[in-house]
């Protein structure tokens, strides 16, 4: 499974919303109704799945399902070039 | 001029069921809904009994999305509400949303959700605790969930006095409904502390009952041979709503609220005064404001909680302050059958006891078999009774030294 795939099966299921309806460009707040409390819920479900911790300034800057993909692409890049 | 308040809606979720009609016919017919825990973690607990809700599905009332953001607890006081707002056919949106209020009362809140939380700080450190921990675990939370489900913007909180908690709840919602300061009120009790921690605190505290082998004879109120209380989980809520309001919208009145009482023992946080000083004085003032003698009442649904000295001090209270009526008024503990629901007791034992004035069946205090002498009243041993009842009192008390009593009467313009 991409990573692609598994941030939007985890964001349908978190949010239970169907998976249709989220594609790189949907924006979490605005498109799909999450809070604060939701994305803040979202972060550490990513962090736990994917076994990384997201960068708090980071995680300030996502807005669309797109970012949150290349943000967790980043670390876990990150995460094969320390090994 | 103060208002006569009326109860208009009911609903509940109990170890015996979530329909009301249902759980009722279960508590007359002396049916128990206590069995053994079946979590294996609980197999190394001295007490692995419980009331539990096992037919309680929230997705039956709320989307699973909505569901997970909120602790138990607070889904029974959902599910609860839903039901009594449907059963008082009140139409919220077409009501003045700030003219209502939603007081509801629990022990504990969210100890579920505490040890969740608290094995994954100490597995995986603080920055993988859910943003939910807190929303979830306060104890007003129930009361919140509610209003925000309806948009009721009226007067909402939570109340804490343990296993008094709903009798406060349903107290506070009278008083402000009588002064004016609310139409009506969803109100109640509420509680799930059938978790691990909740369990092993009871228990070390040597409360519950430890009769892991037969679960269904183990709470045993005013028996000689009861050996603490058996924990039980759910909620009840009921419809307040002020007299006129009722009439003007043609709701049925299941019944009216005459009096309360509410005092302190201030002497020990868990052990009640033996000799009942102040619950008899909640007793009495809840016969004062009613405006009622003794004799006027024709049931009591006691606090009765199956432990050693709460019976005893029950008892006690019962006789200084309905004197020689306490030997005649049938009374009986409906904890034998569900066991003890902790801060949602309350508010089911008064839709109990609004049941026996409409169906004039006083339920049974199962596993009653050999009174202790200490508790020689008429509790209602094991079998109902009928007996035509017009006005009840309902009795709570809580660990804090909380007593709470409530009076309620049958209807008559």
């Amino acid at each position: 499974m991409t990573t692609e795939d598994k941030v939007i099966d985890i964001i349908a299921e978190q949010l239970g919303v169907d998976k249709a309806n989220i594609n790189r460009n949907t924006d979490i707040a605005n498109d799909l109704g999450a809070d604060s409390l939701d994305i803040a819920e979202l972060l550490i479900e990513f962090e736990e799945q994917f076994d990384i911790d997201i960068d708090e300034e980071n995680a300030q800057n996502i807005s669309t399902v797109g970012q949150v993909i290349d943000q967790i692409q980043a670390e876990l890049d990150k995460d094969s070039t320390d090994k | 001029m103060k208002r006569r308040v009326v109860i208009t809606g009911f609903g509940l979720v109990t170890p015996l069921g979530c329909r009301v009609d249902q759980v009722w016919y279960h508590i007359c017919n002396g049916d128990s809904g206590v069995n053994t825990i079946a979590d294996e973690c609980f197999t190394v607990f001295r007490s692995r009994i419980a009331g539990q809700c096992l037919d309680f599905n929230i997705d039956d009332y709320i989307p699973s999305k909505d569901a997970k953001k909120i602790e138990r607890f607070t889904q029974f006081a959902l599910a609860s509400s839903m039901d009594a707002v449907k059963h008082s056919g009140l139409e919220i949106p077409k009501e003045a949303p700030e003219n209502i209020a939603v007081i509801i009362g629990c022990g504990v809140g969210g100890l579920g959700e505490i040890e969740r939380q608290q094995d994954k700080l100490r597995d995986s450190g603080p920055n993988r605790v859910s943003p939910y921990t807190i929303p979830k675990i306060m104890l007003n939370a129930a009361a919140g969930h509610v209003s925000m489900y309806y948009g009721i913007t009226g007067p909402t909180y939570g109340i804490a006095t343990a296993c008094a908690s709903a009798n406060n709840a349903m107290i506070d919602a009278y008083k402000m409904i009588r002064d004016g300061d609310a139409s009506c009120a969803i109100t109640g009790g509420t509680e799930s502390a059938v978790t691990q921690l909740g369990i092993a605190g009871f228990c070390s505290m040597r409360a519950l009952s430890e009769r892991n082998d037969a679960p269904q004879v183990a709470s045993r109120p005013f028996d000689k041979n009861r050996d603490g209380f058996v924990i039980g989980e759910g909620g009840g809520i009921l419809i307040f709503e002020d007299l006129e309001h009722a009439k003007r919208r043609g709701a049925t009145i299941w019944g009216e609220v005459l009096g309360y009482g509410i005092s302190s023992d201030a002497s020990h946080i868990t052990q009640p005064d033996k000799e009942g000083i102040h619950a008899a004085r909640a007793m009495k003032d809840t016969l004062r404001t009613a405006g009622l003698r003794p004799e006027q009442i024709d049931y009591i649904n006691a606090h009765g909680t199956s432990t050693i000295l709460g019976d005893i001090a029950e008892t006690a209270a019962i006789k200084r302050s309905f004197g020689d009526w306490a030997y005649r008024v049938p009374i009986s503990s409906t904890k034998s059958e569900i066991g003890h629901l902790l801060g949602g007791s309350g508010g089911v034992e008064l839709i109990f006891s609004l049941l026996t004035i409409r169906d004039g069946v006083i339920p049974p205090t199962i596993n009653l078999e050999e009174p202790d002498p200490l508790c020689d009243l008429d509790f209602t041993p094991n079998v109902a009774r009928e007996k035509k009842v017009d006005r009840i009192m309902s009795n709570s008390f809580g660990f804090g030294g909380h007593n709470a009593c409530i009076a309620v009467g049958r209807f008559q313009d």
